[in-house]
């Protein structure tokens, strides 16, 4: 993986000592609130429900075993020994002290790490597809080009103050796990008829109050040309994005009211101006990260007794058909690690939990861990010989449940347990199907199923693309739970139609039960999908068990 | 005259982050039931104004409705209910260490 560099060494701790230095101001009444809060936000503080907030980024999703031992220390010392793991692959310290925040910035800067853009109106922590450098349908790492993202849009000077936010997301395979249709800018490998690699890029996805799946405005893109592209399409958003609507500022907003044409026009016109303009550096700067990126010093080894446990231990082999996929080296293994065991809150994981990841990731992984937008844990190098071992260490840690892609592994964000924007709870809807199927023992039967929760409309928790997506919202001072229906986060992204009126939060795990017990009646066969149900027979059977006609209709 | 609901002044506490309210003697309390709890919406105004120079204690004062119950102010919507206690998820919070 990348190493700082004595140049991002450096920036990272004149960040630390600038915003130490706000943070004094600030308490000694030097700055006032309104001074303050922009500047805060530039390096990832929030003021939450409770307490402050620091969301930290995790580039692209990648760290190591020390990275973190770290975050688990600093959740010890700083915090309530927990970190929360979320769908743009950040962690977030819920409880953080005002005066504590400068410390845990140097104590992030040990380890290469830092919270600089990961909130404020410019380009956020870029993302990637968690099992890049070794998911077997890859073409490849696409870390190198999210890692040279990072270094081009950190402290951008012409970026720094966009219309609004600006999401990032890249994947080198054509099974799009990275969400990439639902960002501002989606860059997805692909390969020529030559068979060079290069992007399709799609532009103006985004989920939130208005959710709009991106528009491809390029079909092949060169990769020599992606930072001067990039460039290209944030110079047009900063020109046309609105600034007298923060609802309407995205760039979603803006390729809508300009049109997929025009917007494509433009882009390509400020992409022929800027392109002479990149003399080459960019690509000597991508060589040097791209070697960083090499694969591990594979092993080979016997496979016998993995074998031999596979059929002889139920519990590990549940784990293994759910929890692992396959990698591109023979031998290997991607073992996910799941934070949603039945009834935890999604996302989170202890400090001694933390702690075991990073031993196992140092033990059985070549050091590597990955943060999945759907708020798991991934060992992306595992070879099959040490996965029982693997399974075993991660039993004892309460880390081995086997619900990957099931009902229970729920995209919860943290809704009004902690968030100052939520309208209503998702961590307790999330606790609460997760263990009613759970009760059931219904989840492996009911198969893959991507059950999506946002505790307000910004849709944190990626509802919208959802199979079953459930958004969380104030209606008359009570909380009220409106379900959408054949959301889709990959390729053939697409979003989810609402069903129809809320259910109160007593009534919302109930109807998600009528829900699914409509699909297992309705399903042709067990290897039809809950989406693939719904696409075939259309929302009315679905409607039909949400709203049953011998009951009242709990209309919000 | 139009009905004006109670209400206490809140923020969070500037070090900690804290929810804190406005007592009746100008400081300010972790404890909602200690808060002063306004009937008049001059009087709101006037605490909210002052509240707002205590820049150094809080951050993001606001009016919050509450009612009158024998222990004191009570919270009208459900997000000021979760603002006296915590989080659902950990007894984290104002919660923490009660039974």
């Amino acid at each position: 993986m990348y190493h700082y560099q004595p140049f991002d060494t450096q920036f990272v701790r004149n960040r630390v000592a600038i915003f130490s230095d706000q943070i004094a101001r600030r308490i000694d009444g030097s700055l006032t609130e309104e001074e303050f809060r922009p500047l805060r936000l530039m390096n990832g503080l929030y003021l939450q429900l409770h307490a402050y907030m620091l969301r930290v980024a995790i580039p692209y999703g990648t760290l190591n075993g020390r990275q973190m031992r770290q975050l688990a220390r600093i959740s010890e010392t700083y915090d309530k020994g927990y970190g929360h793991f979320t769908t743009r692959q950040n962690i977030q310290f819920n409880w953080p002290k005002l005066t504590d925040v400068g410390a845990i910035l140097s104590d992030l800067a040990d380890v290469e790490m830092h919270a600089i853009q990961t909130s404020g109106n410019c380009v956020r922590n870029v993302t990637a597809d968690h099992f890049a450098g070794a998911a077997l349908d890859e073409i490849a790492d696409p870390r190198p080009i999210a890692e040279l993202l990072r270094q081009w849009s950190t402290d951008h000077p012409e970026f720094q103050f966009l219309p609004r936010k600006f999401k990032i997301a890249v994947t080198g395979s054509p099974n799009d796990r990275a969400v990439t249709k639902a960002h501002d800018i989606g860059l997805r490998m692909v390969q020529n008829a030559l068979g060079t690699p290069g992007f399709e890029v799609s532009v103006g996805g985004g989920l939130g109050r208005t959710p709009m799946i991106g528009q491809v405005v390029r079909d092949f893109l060169p990769t020599q040309d992606l930072l001067p592209y990039v460039e290209a399409v944030l110079s047009v958003y900063n020109r046309l994005g609105r600034r007298d609507n923060k609802y309407k500022a995205r760039i979603k907003i803006t390729l809508h009211e300009t049109g997929a044409a025009e917007l494509t026009r433009m882009i390509e016109a400020r992409f022929i101006q800027i392109r002479p303009q990149f003399s080459g550096q960019d690509q000597q700067v991508l060589a040097a990260i791209t070697k960083a990126f090499a694969p591990p010093l594979y092993k080979t080894a016997d496979l016998s007794t993995y074998q031999a446990t596979y059929q002889a231990d139920g519990l590990f082999r549940s784990w293994v058909d759910t929890n692992v996929s396959a990698h591109k080296q023979a031998g290997y293994a991607i073992a996910s690690i799941s934070l949603k065991a039945q009834g935890q809150t999604p996302g989170d994981a202890t400090a001694a939990q933390m702690r075991v990841i990073a031993e196992m990731a140092e033990q059985f992984g070549h050091d590597e861990l990955r943060i999945s937008h759907e708020q798991n844990v991934i060992l992306p190098h595992v070879h099959q010989s040490d996965l029982y071992a693997l399974h075993q260490n991660l039993s004892a840690a309460g880390l081995a449940t086997a619900n990957l892609g099931l009902i229970s592994d729920i995209i919860a964000c943290p809704g009004m347990d902690y968030c100052a924007l939520a309208t209503a709870r998702s961590i307790p809807v999330a606790q609460n199907i997760a263990l009613r199927f759970d009760a059931l023992k219904l989840e492996h039967d009911i198969g893959p199923l991507k059950l999506k929760i946002s505790g307000c409309i910004n849709a944190c928790g990626h509802h919208h693309v959802g199979h079953i997506g459930i958004l969380g919202l104030d209606r008359a001072g009570v909380e009220n739970y409106q379900i959408t229906l054949g959301g889709d986060a990959t390729e053939t992204a697409a979003i989810g139609d609402r069903a129809g009126p809320g259910f109160s939060y007593d009534e919302i795990v109930p109807a998600i039960e009528r829900l699914i017990m409509a699909y297992l009646a309705l399903r042709i066969e067990r290897s039809e999908s809950f989406l693939k149900c719904y696409q075939r027979l259309g929302a009315a059977p679905f409607k039909e068990a949400l709203y049953p006609k011998d009951r009242e209709n709990h209309a919000a | 005259m139009s009905h004006f609901t109670p209400k206490v002044v809140t923020g969070n506490d500037l070090l900690l982050g804290d929810v804190i309210y406005l007592t009746e003697t100008d400081s300010w309390s972790r404890d909602l039931l200690l808060a002063q709890l306004i009937t008049d919406p001059d009087q709101a105004a006037r605490k909210l104004a002052y509240a707002e120079t205590q820049t150094h204690k809080i951050v993001g004062p606001y009016l919050a409705d509450m009612q009158a119950a024998p222990q004191g102010p009570m919270p009208m919507h459900f997000r000021e209910g979760f603002r006296t206690r915590g989080p659902s998820n950990y007894r984290h919070g104002k919660q923490e260490g009660l039974l």
